[in-house]
C-alpha cells in the first residue's frame, strides 16, 4: 500500500511502535494516565521484551507504509528478562547499518531506552522523532509487485502485444 | 494415457538450472521416457510461435529459470503461464530473484552504464548504450526492453510450485517430476523442498557447541577452514540455519559455508532480515562499541544476507530509496 | 509481497470477532468518537458486530460482550479501552464466562495510548482506529491458550526490618508462614528505634517498638538473620529463590547471649569509636551492642578497630570473658539461600545529607544539628541521656528548627517529605518540655494532614512556639549586633510579614527530609521492579495496587516506597503482608500462557536460540534424530528473544505469534 496522502506540504508520517511491556509500555501508559499531549503520530505494537523484535517486524513495517520505526526497551541492566534488550540492540544495529546503506536516513529508526517511570521521555522522543520524519518526507517504497497487479495490465499489454506480434 | 506434456525455459539465467536438468545423468532418459518434452529453447530449436500455436494449457508442466529482467522475458513468462498447466519456478533465480535481483540494489540506468561504459573489461570507444530500437538503413532494429528491476517468476504471473536451489540440487527435481508424475503435488504454492534448515543434515552438525557465540565474523579466505567443524562456530556466515535443506549439504561437504541459494523455510518472510536477526543475536557482546566492531567485520551485508533473495523481500522495497537517488550509491 | 495472510483463521472456525469501543465516561468519549470507530470496526475483516458502550468494564458492558458470543457466535473479542495492563484480565475473564476461551481475546489501548495523550480530535478518531484495525487483524489468528498452574512455595522473604519489615512479618509469621526478615544492620528496629517520641501522641517510640522487636525474636515462625543482605534473586512469583550474604559478625550469633561482657572487658578501656546508632555523637568500643534493646541481642566486632584485625594481635580479653565462647575471630562471610513464595521489600529511606545545603552551615557550626541528631540528644537512651545539651555542654536558650530541608526544593528534592512538619512539631515541644527554650519553627507551609495532626500544630502555638514562614536563606554565626554575638543567626524573610529577619539562637536543627538510599537503583534491580528518578520504589498502579510492584509477587511496605510516617508504614505493611498472603496462601499461581516453544519438526538444531535464553531454558535434546533444541516450558518467561533469533521460525510464542505481530503491523498501518 503507498503511504497516504503525502503532499509536501501536508505530510503527516506514519510511525510504528514496538514497545517492551515491562518498561517501554509501561511508561507509555504513564504518558496517558499523567496526561502528556504528544504527537498522535505513532502506534504502539507491544511485545513482552525488545528481545522479541526481529528485523522482519521493522521491514515489514515500512514495508506496510510506514515512515519510521520506533523501538523502545528497558534500560541496559534494567531488561525483565536479564539481556532481552541488548539482544534487541544487537540487531537493531546490524539492521540499522544495512538500512544506512540503503539510504535510510538514521532518524527514520530510532532505539530508545524508557523505563517505566519515564513517561515524560516517551512525549519527547515521540516528539522528536514525528518532527524528525516530518521533515524527511515519505519513505519512497517501491510498488508491491504482486502477480494480480500484473495480470490486469497484462492484458492490457497482451492486447498490444499480440497486435504488433500480428503486425510483424 | 498419453505422456505428460513438459516444457523447459530459461530467462535471465546463467544457465546453471540447465546444467542441473542436464545433472540428470542416466534419469534424464527415464524422464524422456515418461514425458514428452515439447519446449526447451536450451537444448533443442524452438522459437516463439512455436508456443504460441500451443493451445492454452495444453503443456502440463513448464519449468521455468532465471528471474524476470526483460520485456521479452516478462513476455514469455505471461506466455508459458497461458499455455500449461502447472507452472514451477525452477531454480533460485525465478524462485526469489537470484543472483540478477542484486541488480535491484541500483538503478537500471546505472547498470547499463556500469556494464557498457565503465567495467573496466569493456572496451566501448563509441559509448554504446543498447537501446530499444536503433533506425539502420536496413531498418529499425529492437531490442527487448531492459526494465528497472529483476523479478521473481511470481511476481508476474501466478506460480504454482517452486523447485529452489542455485542451481536446484539434482535430487528436488528428480522428486519434483516424480510428483507430477504421480501426481503427489502438494498443496499449491508450495516450495518443493524439505520446510527445515540446512543444520539438519548437515556432517558438521555434531562439532557444534552447545551456545553458538561469536567474537569475530571471518571470510572464508581469511582462515584455514577446519574441514570437519561447525562453519559458524569457525566464525564464518554459513547461512545454514536460515536456509531450507534438500542439497544435502552440497557447499558444506565442500568445505564452504551456506549461501542460501535454497532460500528461507516457509516460516520466514524475508530472508535477509531473519538471517541479521540469527547473527546479530549469537554476537557475544554486551558492550556497544564492540558490538560495532564486530559489525565491522560482516562484509557486505547487502550481498551476504540477500545474495539470492532480494527482489521477494521486505528489503526489496526499501532499497528502491537508494534507487531513487536518496541512498549511497556503489554500496 | 505474495505469500501475505489471507482471512484470519485458526483453530478449524472461521473467525466471527466482536468489537466493543468503550467511552470510558468521558476519559475516550470526550476525545474520540467511539460511535464512528464502531461503525469503522464494521467494515473491518470477519467483525461481525461492533458496539460502543459507556462503560465496558462495569456489568452491563461485560454482560454486552457475553450475550454477543452466545447470540452471534463470537470467536473473538476485542475490546478498545483502556491498557491491557489495566483491564485485560477483567475481560478475559467475561470472555470465559461466556465459555469463550479467554486467549481469543484482544485489547486495543484507545485511552493511555488515545485520548489522554492526543490534541485534536479528529487525531484521535484516525489514531484509535488504527489501533482497533490493528487489534481486530491480531486477533484473528489467536488461539486458545490454558494458563499453566504452579505452586506456591509457602515461606516468605522480608527485607528490611525497620517498622514496616517488622510489622509486615509479624502480620505473616502470625498467620502461620514462615518469614525470613533480612536485614543490612546488626539490629532491627530502623529509624525508629532511633526516636524518642512518636507525634502526635507523644508515646515512646521504643516502647511500642522494642516489644515488637522481640517478637520477631522470638516468634517461631520468623527467622531473623541481621546483618545480612541480599545479593541475588532468581525465580518468579510463588518460587522465588533469594541468595543473602550474612556478614560476619565475629561473634557466633546462637551463643552470645547479651551479657556485654565482653564489651566490659575489651582492651579498649575506653569507648572511642563513633557510635552510628547515636548519629555519631557518642561512643562505643569496636566491640558492642548497638543499642540496649538490640533485636538480636547479641554483639559484634568492627574489624575496622579492633585491634585483632588492624594489628593482627591483641589479648582478647573479649574471647576470654565470653563465658559462651561466642567469640569467633575467624567467622567468614556466607551466603545463604532461601526459596519463598513472596518478597516484601521494606527497605525504608536514608535522611538527606544536610551538607549538601553549606548555607546552612551544617558541620561548619558545631551548634547546627540534624533533625535525627536531636532525636538522639532528646533520647533517655542517648548519648547525654535524653538531656538537650549543645556539644560544649551547656543547655540551649532558644532554638530554631528549619523545616523542609532537602525538601521542597527544586536544587535538592522536589517533593515534600511528608514527615518533617509534623516531626519538627514533636521536636519542638521536646525541646520546649525539657529546656524551656524559646523554640522557633521556619516553614514554608505547614502541613499536617492525618488525624490529630492539625490538632497538635494548635496545641504547639498554645504553647508559645514561635512559627515564621519562610525559606530559611542562610545560618551564620556573623554578628549584626551584640544580642547576636556568640549565637547562630538564622536569615529569612518572614513571608508573612513581608520584612528579612534575623533570628539569633543557641541551636540550629534542620529538619532534613527523606531520600531513597544510595542503592536503591541496583536494589530495584536485583528484584527486577522500577524506581521513580528519585530512586523510590514504583508501585503497580498508584491507586488501586498500591503496594504491589511490577514483578508479581514483590511487594512495597513502608518509606522504600515514598516517604511515609509510622502510622502509614504500618499500614501498607499490613497491606504488603495480606497481598503475600493472598498469594502464598492461594497455593497456586497462574502464568500468563506466553511461553514459546520449538516445534521439533521444523528445528534444524542449528543452536543460535539456545545462548538466548537468560534462563536456560534451551537445551539440545540429543535423544532426537538431528539433536534439536528443545524449550523447558516451566522455565521459559515468555520474552520471545528465542523467537526472533531463529533463522528457520521453528520456534513460536504464544500470544506473540509471527503472525500475530505481522498482522498487527498491517492493521495499525491500514487505516492512515
Amino acid at each position: 500500500m503507498s503511504n497516504g496522502e503525502k503532499t509536501p506540504t501536508g505530510f503527516e508520517p506514519r510511525i510504528v511502535a514496538f514497545f517492551c511491556n515491562w518498561c517501554t509500555y509501561t511508561a507509555s501508559d504513564l504518558t496517558g494516565i499523567s496526561r502528556l499531549i504528544y504527537a498522535p503520530n505513532v502506534r504502539v505494537i507491544r511485545v513482552m521484551c525488545s528481545g522479541r523484535i526481529d528485523p522482519q517486524f521493522i521491514l515489514a513495517a515500512l514495508r506496510e507504509g510506514a515512515d519510521g520505526v520506533l523501538i523502545g526497551g528497558c534500560h541496559p541492566g534494567d531488561c525483565h528478562y536479564q539481556e532481552g534488550n541488548y539482544k534487541a540492540l544487537r540487531r537493531f544495529k546490524l539492521l540499522k547499518r544495512f538500512l544506512n546503506r540503503m539510504g535510510v536516513e538514521d532518524e527514520r529508526i530510532r532505539l530508545e531506552w524508557i523505563a517505566a517511570s519515564e513517561g515524560d521521555k516517551v512525549q519527547k522522543v515521540v516528539n522528536e522523532m514525528t518532527e524528525q520524519v516530518r521533515k524527511l518526507g515519505p519513505l519512497h517504497l517501491a510498488p508491491i509487485a504482486t502477480p494480480e497487479a500484473f495480470e490486469h495490465e497484462d492484458k492490457q499489454e497482451l492486447v498490444a502485444a499480440g497486435a504488433e506480434g500480428e503486425s510483424s | 494415457m498419453s505422456k505428460p506434456k513438459v516444457g523447459f525455459n530459461w530467462l535471465a539465467s546463467c544457465g546453471g538450472c540447465e546444467e542441473a536438468v542436464v545433472d540428470l545423468e542416466e534419469a534424464i532418459l527415464d524422464v524422456v521416457e515418461a514425458v514428452d518434452i515439447v519446449f526447451w529453447p536450451c537444448a533443442m530449436d524452438f522459437k516463439k510461435d512455436d508456443v504460441r500455436s500451443m493451445a492454452d494449457g495444453e503443456m502440463d508442466v513448464c519449468f521455468v529459470n532465471g528471474a524476470i529482467r526483460t520485456s521479452e522475458e516478462e513476455e514469455m513468462s505471461r506466455l508459458l503461464r497461458k499455455k500449461t498447466k502447472i507452472l514451477i519456478a525452477f531454480g533460485s533465480c525465478s524462485h526469489m530473484g537470484g543472483i540478477p535481483g542484486l541488480g535491484n540494489f541500483y538503478s537500471s540506468e546505472s547498470i547499463l552504464k556500469s556494464s557498457f561504459l565503465e567495467s573496466p573489461s569493456t572496451v566501448n570507444a563509441e559509448g554504446v548504450i543498447p537501446k530499444t530500437e536503433t533506425k539502420r538503413s536496413e531498418g529499425i532494429l529492437t531490442l527487448p526492453a531492459f526494465q528497472e528491476t529483476a523479478k521473481s517468476l511470481d511476481q508476474v504471473v501466478e506460480v504454482d510450485y517452486y523447485v529452489p536451489g542455485c542451481p536446484p540440487p539434482v535430487k528436488l527435481l528428480k522428486d519434483a517430476v516424480q510428483a507430477v508424475l504421480e501426481n503427489k503435488l502438494p498443496p499449491k504454492g508450495a516450495v518443493l523442498a524439505p520446510d527445515v534448515a540446512q543444520c539438519t543434515d548437515c556432517p558438521r552438525q555434531d562439532t557444534k557447541p552447545e551456545k553458538l557465540e561469536i567474537k569475530e565474523f571471518k571470510r572464508p579466505f581469511e582462515i584455514e577452514i577446519d574441514p570437519k567443524k561447525c562453519l559458524l562456530a569457525q566464525g564464518l556466515m554459513c547461512l545454514g540455519p536460515v536456509t531450507r535443506s534438500g542439497c544435502d549439504s552440497a557447499c558444506m561437504k565442500a568445505n564452504m559455508p551456506c549461501t542460501g541459494c535454497l532460500g528461507p523455510t516457509s516460516r520466514v518472510k524475508d530472508f535477509g532480515a531473519k538471517a541479521m536477526a540469527g547473527f546479530a543475536s549469537i554476537i557475544d557482546s554486551t558492550d556497544e562499541e564492540e558490538i560495532d566492531r564486530l559489525l565491522d567485520s560482516i562484509v557486505d551485508p547487502e550481498g551476504t544476507f540477500y545474495r539470492y533473495s532480494l527482489p521477494k523481500s521486505y528489503m526489496h522495497a526499501i532499497c528502491t530509496t537508494m534507487r531513487n537517488g536518496s541512498g549511497k550509491k556503489g554500496a | 509481497m505474495s505469500g501475505q495472510n489471507g482471512n484470519g483463521k485458526t483453530n478449524g472456525s472461521a473467525p466471527r470477532v466482536g468489537v466493543y469501543v468503550c467511552h470510558c465516561g468521558i476519559n475516550i468519549a470526550g476525545k474520540v468518537d467511539c460511535e464512528s470507530v464502531a461503525e469503522f470496526a464494521r467494515n473491518l475483516p470477519d467483525v461481525v458486530v461492533a458496539r460502543d458502550y459507556k462503560f465496558m468494564c462495569s456489568d452491563p458492558g461485560q454482560e454486552l460482550i457475553q450475550d454477543d458470543i452466545r447470540e452471534h457466535k463470537l470467536n473473538r473479542v476485542v475490546v478498545a479501552s483502556c491498557s491491557p495492563l489495566m483491564h485485560e484480565n477483567t475481560f478475559r475473564k467475561a470472555c470465559a464466562d461466556a465459555g469463550l476461551n479467554p486467549f481469543y481475546f484482544q485489547m486495543a489501548n484507545i485511552r493511555e495510548h488515545v485520548s489522554w495523550v492526543t490534541k485534536e480530535k479528529d487525531e484521535a478518531d484516525k489514531k484509535a482506529k488504527a489501533l482497533v484495525a490493528a487489534a481486530v487483524h491480531r486477533v484473528r489468528f489467536h488461539s486458545a491458550l490454558e494458563k499453566k498452574r504452579v505452586d506456591v512455595h509457602p515461606d516468605v522473604v522480608v527485607v528490611g526490618g525497620g517498622i514496616s519489615g517488622i510489622h509486615a512479618a509479624l502480620t505473616m509469621a502470625n498467620a502461620g508462614k514462615h518469614v525470613y526478615l533480612i536485614e543490612r544492620e546488626p539490629t532491627i528496629g530502623g529509624h525508629m528505634a532511633k526516636f524518642d517520641k512518636t507525634f502526635p501522641t507523644l508515646d515512646c517510640s521504643a516502647c511500642i517498638l522494642t516489644p515488637k522487636m522481640s517478637d520477631v525474636k522470638n516468634h517461631p515462625n520468623i527467622t531473623l538473620w541481621s546483618y545480612s543482605e541480599v545479593v541475588n534473586v532468581d525465580g518468579f512469583a510463588g518460587n522465588f529463590k533469594v541468595q543473602v550474604k550474612r556478614k560476619p559478625r565475629y561473634v557466633i550469633e546462637e551463643n552470645c547471649i547479651g551479657c556485654l561482657q565482653c564489651v566490659e572487658e575489651c582492651v579498649f578501656k575506653n569507648a572511642r569509636f563513633d557510635d552510628e546508632f547515636n548519629e555519631n555523637l557518642g561512643k562505643r568500643k569496636p566491640i558492642y551492642m548497638p543499642f540496649p534493646q538490640a533485636t538480636p541481642p547479641v554483639v559484634l566486632i568492627d574489624p575496622t578497630q579492633c585491634l585483632r584485625f588492624t594489628k593482627g594481635k591483641c589479648a582478647s580479653k573479649c574471647a576470654e570473658a565470653c563465658e559462651k565462647n561466642a567469640i569467633d575471630f575467624d567467622q567468614k562471610e556466607k551466603i545463604e539461600e532461601v526459596e519463598c513464595g513472596a518478597i516484601i521489600l521494606s527497605t525504608g529511606f536514608k535522611t538527606f545529607d544536610a551538607e549538601r545545603i553549606p548555607q546552612y552551615g551544617y558541620k561548619k557550626y558545631a551548634n547546627v544539628y540534624t533533625s535525627l541528631e536531636l532525636e538522639r540528644l532528646v533520647n533517655a537512651a542517648g548519648p547525654t541521656s535524653g538531656e538537650i545539651k549543645l556539644r560544649n555542654g551547656s543547655t540551649p536558650q532558644s532554638v530554631g528548627i528549619v523545616h523542609c530541608v532537602g525538601s521542597r526544593d527544586q536544587k535538592t528534592n522536589a517533593y515534600c517529605s511528608r514527615v518533617c512538619c509534623m516531626y519538627s512539631l514533636k521536636l519542638a515541644h521536646l525541646v520546649k518540655e525539657r529546656t524551656g527554650a524559646e523554640v522557633y519553627n521556619f516553614y514554608i507551609d505547614m502541613r499536617t494532614p492525618g488525624k490529630g495532626y492539625e490538632e497538635f500544630y494548635d496545641r504547639l502555638l498554645e504553647e508559645g512556639n514561635h512559627f515564621i514562614r519562610g525559606r530559611v536563606a542562610e545560618v551564620t554565626d556573623w554578628a549584626m549586633s551584640p544580642e547576636e554575638q556568640g549565637k547562630l543567626v538564622i536569615r529569612v524573610e518572614d513571608t508573612l510579614i513581608g520584612v528579612p529577619r534575623r533570628i539569633p539562637v543557641d541551636m540550629v536543627v534542620l529538619s532534613v527530609g527523606l531520600e531513597a538510599h544510595d542503592d536503591a537503583d541496583d536494589v530495584r534491580r536485583m528484584f527486577g521492579i522500577s524506581c521513580s528518578k528519585q530512586g523510590w520504589f514504583t508501585e503497580r498502579h498508584p491507586k488501586l495496587a498500591p503496594v504491589s510492584t511490577a514483578t508479581d509477587g514483590v511487594f512495597l511496605a513502608g518509606a522504600c516506597q515514598g516517604p511515609k510516617d509510622i502510622p502509614d508504614c504500618v499500614a501498607q505493611a499490613g497491606a504488603a503482608a495480606a497481598e503475600a498472603l493472598a498469594l502464598v496462601d492461594k497455593g497456586f499461581v497462574e502464568l500468563e500462557p506466553n511461553t514459546a516453544s520449538i516445534n521439533a519438526d521444523l528445528c534444524c538444531g542449528c543452536r543460535t536460540c539456545v545462548s538466548m535464553c537468560p534462563y536456560s531454558a534451551i537445551k539440545v535434546d540429543e535423544t532426537q534424530d538431528g539433536e534439536k533444541s528443545i524449550i523447558n516450558e516451566a522455565l521459559c518467561k515468555g520474552c520471545g528473544t528465542c523467537v526472533a533469533a531463529c533463522p528457520s521460525g521453528a520456534i513460536s510464542q504464544n500470544l506473540f505469534t509471527d503472525e500475530q505481530i505481522f498482522e498487527e503491523i498491517e492493521g495499525v498501518l491500514s487505516y492512515v
